[in-house]
């Protein structure tokens, strides 16, 4: 892998950028390998990296059916925090930001990570309850999180509407500042080319179509559309479709997959400092480097693979935004689209361990998978490669549905992310 | 938005309807007899398939009354409904609503 600087980026410029070496290889599968990782998004791709960073683990492939990055990876909207309620939440996603705050020189690839702060904003009592409660149990966590009244939410986030004759007037809010954003297909691309410079394969348009399991019931490989590759492990990272590979292996989990989707607008000048949420209103927005508002909006009522949802789920939407936000009425908006996003009971994730030998998961990150990328693959590879779970995952098993030991971060999630 | 056709009132659309999740799932008739693995399938293992998937709504803006829905969760087509407490009919053509 040829190391990018700002040296290399001068030499390339003045060179007309004729150098640029494709950034990973595009390899014929193996007939077997140690690891498979099924699903090339950012959770897929970071688990590879870190199986061979911190492992040694490098005679892996990430089989995708699609295109790399082309599933939640690339259509989320980008925010990235840390303040969740419950402990193990906490350590979970405080893990994977401060693997953000590094990790533009750890992959050599510019994630364009920006700790802007994230506003989440209270607009009923229960909202101020809530949101102190959070901001309370973040900072006895370590994790920075503090409340700011109307007029330090308006002075953070000048744009706000924040009094007036608004339906739900903004009664504060709790502020992370080292949450923000990323580059999301830049994360995607910057592990891919990481993972692939320590010899990992990348494999797209390779579909799973099933899971061979020995005669003592442990997994051997996958069958592909390209052919069976063996494996002695198998990772299933495969977001929105989790179930339906997993169904192959005989595996059910409490899962449903929903649309969810966003939407940016034209792009404009830099008007908009920080990223916005509104659980309440249901309303969330940032602006991108490129000047569009990336806009969030909530998931349809029903399940669906469709990777689109109804319009009146992006309406709804942008009705609160126009009242929060009331120069954005005459924004246009350019773009819209769907994921497919798999939801747990209890609105957290499974990294786990499953009944079957060798088969490992990381599934149900819901409608806030993407800020915890970094954290969500390096404990996994850890779970893949000790074959036990890291302690930061080690609740966020499939078995803690049947416990009752739910972490039911609803409150945190659910809607806004 | 779907369109869909309440076998009480007709065609009507999404906004009027809750939607009920997975169908078919009866509530075990003595929950204290299962073990707690029997109990977590129940209220959390769903199906979630990719293909056609038989779910409850309920016309709540409307006749208040629970449905089936048979719908392809791929194009979001809705196969059929029928009323609750009948058996899953086999998915055919089916009415196109979308």
């Amino acid at each position: 892998m040829k190391r990018y600087s700002a040296l290399s980026l001068l030499r390339a410029g003045l060179g007309g950028h004729a150098v640029w070496q494709r950034q990973w290889r595009s390899p014929e599968p193996k007939p077997s390998y140690d690891v498979i990782i099924v699903g090339a998004g950012g959770h897929g791709l970071a688990t590879a990296f870190y199986l061979a960073k911190e492992h040694g683990i490098t005679n892996v492939a990430v089989v995708e059916r699609g295109w790399l990055g082309g599933g939640n990876t690339g259509r989320n909207t980008t925010i990235i925090r840390s303040n969740y309620l419950f402990d193990e939440s906490a350590r979970l996603y405080e893990h994977a930001l401060k693997l953000w705050e590094g990790l533009s020189q750890e992959l050599n690839y510019n994630v364009m990570y920006s700790p802007r702060g994230v506003l989440m904003l209270a607009h009923n009592i229960h909202d101020v309850q809530s949101f102190k409660r959070h901001v309370h149990a973040n900072r006895l966590n370590g994790i920075d999180n503090e409340w700011l009244d109307p007029q330090e939410c308006k002075d953070f986030c000048p744009p706000l509407n924040v009094g007036g004759a608004m339906r739900y007037p903004v009664l504060g809010g709790a502020l992370q500042r080292r949450g923000g954003t990323a580059r999301h297909d830049a994360v995607a691309w910057g592990y891919a080319r990481a993972a692939d410079a320590l010899g990992v394969d990348i494999i797209e348009n390779c579909e799973v179509t099933g899971v061979r399991r020995g005669v003592n019931g442990a997994v051997e490989g996958v069958e592909t559309s390209r052919g069976f590759i063996g494996a002695k492990k198998v990772g299933v990272v495969a977001a929105g479709n989790t179930s339906v590979v997993m169904d192959m292996a005989g595996v059910r989990l409490p899962l449903e997959s929903y649309p969810l989707q966003a939407l940016v607008s034209e792009p404009v000048k830099p008007v908009f400092p920080c990223v916005v949420m509104s659980n309440t209103i249901h309303a969330y927005i940032s602006q991108s480097d490129k000047g569009e508002m990336v806009i969030g909006a909530g998931t349809d009522a029903y399940t669906s693979y469709s990777q689109r949802g109804a319009l009146h789920i992006v309406n709804h939407t942008l009705d609160a935004i126009c009242e929060l936000v009331p120069m954005f009425r005459r924004l246009r908006m350019l773009r819209s689209w769907g994921g497919t996003v798999d939801v747990t009971p209890d609105r957290s994730p499974i990294i786990a361990k499953t009944p079957i030998g060798g088969l490992y998961v990381n599934c149900g990150w819901g409608t806030g998978g993407f800020k915890a990328t970094p954290g969500s693959g390096n404990v996994f590879a850890w779970t893949i490669a000790k074959n036990e779970p890291h302690p930061f995952n080690a609740p966020f098993t499939i078995e803690r549905f049947r416990d009752g030991v739910l972490i039911d971060e609803a409150a945190a999630a659910a809607v806004a992310h | 938005m779907l369109v869909i056709r309440c076998p009480h009132c007709g065609p009507r659309p999404e906004l009027e309807f809750a939607y009920g999740h997975e169908a078919h799932i009866a509530r075990p008739a003595d929950p204290s007899a299962l073990d707690d693995q029997a109990w977590a399938e129940f209220l959390y293992i769903r199906t979630n398939p990719r293909g056609v998937h038989a779910e409850r709504w309920r016309h709540i803006h409307g006749c208040g009354r629970f449905l089936n829905v048979l719908r392809d969760t791929v194009s979001d087509q809705i196969l059929q409904t029928y009323e609750t407490g009948t058996e899953r009919p086999a998915p055919n053509g089916g009415e196109r609503t979308r």
